[in-house]
């Protein structure tokens, strides 16, 4: 089975994320790196995979510097690679993204599953893999921690607020993972060295047979007004606990009316 | 005046708390309606209506409940439709999430997640959003379509407001996309008394400072002297203290309760971004230098073990 996996270069999980006053968008000065939660789905495709056959894709939009996330993918054992990666997309939100990805996805020939992480750690909408689906016409499996494929069927367990459900579609299809799926693998020294030299196609927005106007800031259909940094809280009263600190604490519960 | 279409919250028609304050909300922007899918909406029906909805969108068919998501996106898309309202709020749940990000594209209208507030701006409706894990504020609109808008659990406090909750049937020939993911089983998870956490109103969380699986007992002890929804932190989860439904942070769920209390957590960033936006922190924990206390509003410098099984007799003692 042919898997397509999307990844996603984010800003360090560990560094305090803010906006770039000018553009309004996400500061990406920092620190980046592959997103977490696209770890789990990069390991689940390659487990399947290994088990059934076939060839793993990575599919990631961003700019130049995301091929570092891109290489990452590719180091744990995905066979090649196609970035999106354009001017106009800067400034795309979640339709957009969407769409890009759509269009890339159309063309890898005879792919049978999408694979994402549930969300992005930088805008965490968890709404591009839906979106993805429903563009793609394919059945949506989303917040899964375990997929079965067996021939054309899948069968996965979709993680609930009080459980879990069963759900079944048959492939080609669009999965989305949560931790605890799987321990994603480390890329091995050989695996560093293959992934130098395995394929990356790069798309700009044309090659995907999109007009400018309907990715980036101009596509957007979202528009923000004003951001601000929300104001530090104030520090509050640190107590010692001198043997009564618990009752000081409900003293302190009562006076907000908790207790 | 617009209608606002507010998707209910609910378990065979037993109402969320959270839409009640979607209804609340979705009146500084317009008339609100509540749309019911599935079966139960005689046992939901009076309370929408005490809490504003002047109409009750009831779409009522069995196999609505079979499928992923989709069916209910296609019931808000011919609503959209057909009625043009002002906006769609849905909770800012995985489950509601998605089923707007399909709405989105079936409406071409754009989505705003986490919103914390609504307003309206000449007819515009303006979103309060929180990102980054509650570190940065922004005010958001949609520009085109539809403004769809995923509201944060305990955003605002329910009012009541009575209205009249005509109840108007929708009928809905699903579309075959929509039967694609098929759901075969159910399985809820034994959780006993305790409200859910993203929907909790009083939050107690243990982090690696509580030390094993067994002493989150007393984690669990306090918050069901409060009332409280129990959390984790990931260090709690990935030790297999707690099951990871509980974890609060960055790659676990996002908790705005009107009360948080951190039990033995460090107050890591990723933890930080889960809970930041609690209108009131409370933290116990042996270090003084834990980045946890910059946040609180009270801070107990202390050993949990002690702090809290005496917190949690005391709480016994006032309520009698």
């Amino acid at each position: 089975m042919n898997i397509v996996v999307c990844v996603k270069q984010v800003p360090d999980t560990w560094a305090e994320k803010k906006l770039d006053p000018a553009s309004q968008t996400l500061d990406r000065s920092g620190d980046n790196i592959l997103n977490e939660m696209d770890e789990f789905a990069i390991e689940a495709a390659l487990q399947l995979t290994e088990a059934h056959g076939g060839t793993v894709t990575v599919l990631s939009m961003g700019p130049a510097s995301a091929t570092d996330a891109i290489r990452k993918a590719l180091s744990m054992g995905a066979d090649s690679a196609v970035h999106v990666q354009d001017d106009a997309l800067a400034g795309s939100d979640a339709p957009g993204t969407s769409l890009a990805l759509a269009k890339a996805v159309q063309r890898i020939e005879g792919f049978d599953l999408v694979i994402a992480g549930c969300e992005s750690s930088d805008s965490r909408t968890s709404v591009v893999p839906a979106m993805l689906a429903e563009r793609l016409e394919l059945p949506q499996l989303t917040f899964v921690n375990k997929i079965d494929v067996d021939g054309s069927a899948l069968q996965v367990r979709r993680m609930t607020d009080d459980g879990y459900q069963v759900v079944a579609a048959s492939l080609p299809a669009v999965v989305s993972v949560v931790e605890k799926m799987n321990e994603p693998r480390y890329p091995s020294f050989k695996g560093i060295m293959a992934a130098k030299k395995k394929p990356v196609d790069v798309l700009s927005v044309a090659d995907l047979g999109l007009d400018a106007g309907s990715i980036g800031s101009a596509g957007a259909w979202t528009a923000v007004a004003d951001a601000a940094n929300r104001p530090p809280r104030s520090a509050g009263t640190v107590v010692e606990d001198d043997g009564n600190g618990g009752i000081a604490l409900v003293d302190f519960l009562a006076t907000g009316k908790f207790v | 005046m617009a209608q606002v279409l507010v998707l209910v919250e609910h378990t065979d028609g037993a109402v969320k708390k959270v839409t009640l304050e979607l209804l609340t909300m979705a009146k500084a922007v317009g008339e609100p309606a509540a749309v019911f899918v599935g079966s139960g909406v005689d046992a939901a029906a009076d309370k929408l209506a005490e809490y504003g909805a002047e109409t009750i969108y009831v779409a009522d068919a069995a196999e609505l409940n079979d499928f992923v998501v989709a069916p209910v996106a296609e019931v808000l898309a011919k609503l959209v439709a057909e009625q043009s309202p002002a906006a769609v709020l849905v909770a800012a749940t995985a489950n509601g999430k998605e089923i707007l990000g399909r709405l989105a594209i079936k409406t071409n209208s754009g989505v705003l997640t986490d919103a914390t507030g609504l307003s309206g701006d000449g007819g515009a409706v303006v979103a309060e959003q929180s990102i980054f894990g509650g570190a940065t504020i922004v005010h958001s609109k949609v520009t085109t379509g539809t403004p769809l808008i995923a509201v944060l659990p305990n955003a605002t406090p329910p009012v009541a407001a009575a209205a009249a909750g005509n109840r108007v049937a929708v009928s809905v020939e699903l579309s075959a996309a929509a039967k694609a993911a098929k759901i075969t089983d159910r399985v809820v998870e034994e959780k006993g008394e305790r409200p859910e956490l993203t929907e909790a109103a009083i939050v107690v969380s243990g982090g690696r400072g509580v030390g094993s699986a067994e002493n989150m007992g007393v984690v669990e002890r306090l918050a069901d002297s409060l009332g409280a929804a129990v959390g984790a932190s990931r260090a709690v989860v990935d030790a297999g203290w707690y099951p990871h439904q509980s974890q609060v942070g960055q790659t676990g769920k996002t908790v705005s309760p009107q009360l948080y209390i951190a039990c033995g957590i460090s107050g890591a960033i990723q933890h930080r971004a889960g809970m930041q936006t609690s209108k009131t922190i409370v933290a116990v924990n042996k270090d003084r230098e834990a980045p946890i206390f910059d946040l609180a509003d009270y801070g107990v410098v202390g050993d949990l073990h002690k702090v809290l099984p005496q917190a949690t007799e005391e709480i016994l003692k006032r309520k009698g």
